[in-house]
């Protein structure tokens, strides 16, 4: 018996991934501009998924307010682009405000647990919300246009967001994968099977998880600023909506909670959904989406691609181990 | 006076938030979780209202004492349905259900109700525009005494049932420890079930008074709930008497924030939420403190 990471699958699947993210940066030199601005909304729903996922599914944060996040990033953009900051740049400066402000929210709200963590996050989305309203400077309560961005020729500028937005999704995924690779993503895995277990072992649980959460602040930042850059305009109505959590809750449920995989087949599920059902309006969808996120967190709590994994034993991307039987067993 | 005046009302718009917040007191006391969907409840608590006052022309009280059997009903199937199975499969699984449910209420009012805003104000009559002068610049409305008395009767009664009678003792036995409760004979699945019914019911009255105080719309929910959440926690939470005065202080909060800046309001009262929270887990924390 031995124990191992890889499986013949999960390597040419990894490899496989380069390949999709290498044909994945070549989209915007072959598909017209609503399509890349549409690929663009999937890998946003991406990068939501994995983050809330790294908090939910790995640290056993639930979060609904990760929208705080978004908004700071979003209006970041708008922000620095206003004070004379190239767009492109401004971007990445938001995003890393959003994520420096993780660190002073996490210090509060990483006390707190399950309901209270949940409906606190919330409160801290709706009180940036507030003061964003407030500001004259920021479109008040009616929104905002990131004009500066209308420099560049719409199919460059498409193509540019398309880019940032696969940046953004490949370095915090593989920040993610590397993450719970290394030894301190054995014990990120241990708090998410046992936290108390894990306490005892003597992981420092709340160090961990304050990894996740400030990770999550960034890579929740980072979409905010692509939603802005996906649709040159934002209101706080709309950007701290607590729809993106439902969205997040949703891709996670669905795709597996704590599996590595199944966020990102959540988002593509979720991004098929909106591809066909949202022209038609009406908000038969949504309680669909809500009935059904009730219904995974009921009945298959780890989701597709949870189930999938355990009964194939597939593994596309491993963050785990498993024990491989050896087959000459030795006689005992 | 001016001052006065804004925690005069303060008291009576607290009081509206500890009946809102009663019900997700009594479901945290007792089955440890919070229903993310409380707030829907009672919007939908208010829709039903509405209906019947429509349908039937009758005063809105009249129409809430019809409602009231829905409610109930609904709060105890929901327990058996979603609530039981959430509970015992970990302390995520009820916040994921309940706010699944809370994303199914709201779209399904959407799609029965419209998007327009609704009131029970109108077919409350006089009582929603009586007020008396107390002294200068001091008024009191009629409504903000009627809730007053109706959230200081209903805590008081809820006192009464859960420490005198037999289904109360039964609740209190079982949020103790269920294992135990079942140990002596206490079926704890029909307890629980009570509980979230009685819960339901009381959300049902914060819909009618959120009804008759002013508007509400499909998505009025996560507001009500995020208020009915920060009465609990400035009261303290699982304690059933600090849920109103925490209602209360909340209430206060956003009249005197309001009295700075009308935009104050909603933000003093999360602010004020935001501390009590810093102050009891930082000293609760301090106290556990090891080094390691």
């Amino acid at each position: 018996v031995r124990v191992a990471r890889w499986t013949r699958t999960s390597r040419l699947f990894t490899g496989g991934t380069v390949v999709v993210a290498v044909l994945l940066a070549s989209v915007p030199l072959v598909f017209e501009p609503d399509v890349v601005q549409k690929l663009t909304t999937l890998l946003i729903l991406v990068l939501l998924a994995a983050m809330w996922n790294a908090l939910a599914g790995y640290g056993g944060l639930l979060s609904v307010g990760q929208q705080a996040f978004i908004g700071i990033g979003a209006y970041g953009t708008v922000f620095f682009a206003d004070n004379g900051v190239t767009p492109y740049l401004a971007m990445v400066l938001a995003t890393v405000v959003a994520g420096v402000i993780s660190v002073p929210i996490s210090l509060f709200a990483l006390r707190l647990r399950a309901a209270q963590f949940a409906i606190g996050m919330w409160v801290i989305a709706e009180v940036i919300s507030i003061l964003v309203r407030l500001d004259q400077n920021l479109g008040a309560g009616t929104g905002i246009s990131l004009t500066q961005l209308n420099q560049y020729v719409p199919n460059f500028r498409q193509a540019y967001t398309f880019w940032l937005a696969l940046a953004f999704a490949i370095v915090f995924i593989a920040a993610l994968f590397f993450l719970l690779r290394s030894p301190l993503g054995t014990s990120l895995q241990a708090i998410r099977d046992d936290e108390d277990a894990a306490r005892s072992l003597g992981v420092h649980v709340a160090a961990r998880k304050r990894l996740l959460f400030v990770l999550a602040g960034f890579g929740c930042g980072a979409a905010g600023v692509l939603i802005v850059a996906n649709t040159l305009f934002i209101e706080p109505g709309s950007v701290f909506s607590v729809q993106w959590s439902a969205y997040m809750i949703f891709m996670v449920l669905v795709g597996g909670l704590g599996t590595f995989e199944g966020p990102i087949l959540g988002a593509i599920i979720l991004f098929a959904i909106l591809q066909t059902t949202v022209s038609q309006g009406g908000p038969w969808y949504l309680v669909g989406l809500g009935f059904i996120a009730a219904l995974f967190a009921l009945l298959l709590p780890r989701g597709l691609w949870g189930t999938i994994e355990a009964r194939l034993g597939l593994r596309l991307l491993p963050v785990g181990y498993r024990v491989v039987e050896s087959k000459s067993a030795e006689p005992a | 006076v001016t001052v006065a005046n804004a925690i005069l009302q303060g008291v009576f718009l607290g009081a509206f938030y500890a009946v809102l917040a009663c019900g997700l007191s009594i479901m945290f006391g007792v089955m440890r979780i919070i229903n993310l969907a409380h707030g829907d409840l009672a919007v939908l608590g208010a829709y039903i209202t509405f209906v019947i006052v429509d349908r039937l022309g009758l005063s809105p009280f009249v129409a809430f004492l019809i409602a009231l059997p829905v409610m109930v009903a609904l709060g105890y199937v929901l327990h058996l349905t979603i609530l039981e199975r959430s509970l015992r499969s970990g302390i995520l699984t009820p916040l994921l259900a309940t706010f699944g449910l809370s994303i199914v209420i709201q779209n399904l009012l959407l799609i029965i109700f419209s998007p327009d805003v609704h009131s029970l104000g109108r077919s409350a009559g006089s009582l929603t525009t009586a007020s008396w002068q107390v002294a200068s610049g001091l008024s009191v409305s009629a409504l903000g005494i009627l809730v007053l008395v109706v959230a200081v009767l209903v805590f008081g009664a809820l006192q009464v049932f859960l420490s005198r009678t037999p289904l109360g003792w039964r609740m209190r036995a079982t949020a103790e420890d269920p294992e135990a409760a079942e140990m002596v004979g206490i079926n704890s699945r029909g307890t629980y079930a009570w509980a979230t019914a009685l819960a339901v019911a009381i959300a049902a009255l914060g819909g009618l008074f959120l009804g008759i105080r002013s508007v509400f719309d499909p998505v009025s929910g996560p507001t009500q709930l995020i208020f009915a959440f920060e009465a609990v926690v400035i009261g303290g939470m699982g304690s059933l008497w600090g849920t109103l005065l925490g209602g209360i202080a909340l209430g206060v909060a956003q009249t005197l924030g309001a009295q700075v800046n009308p935009e104050f309001a909603v933000i003093s009262g999360h602010l004020l939420f935001l501390v009590v929270l810093i102050a009891r887990f930082g000293g609760g924390r301090m106290v556990l403190r090891v080094a390691r």
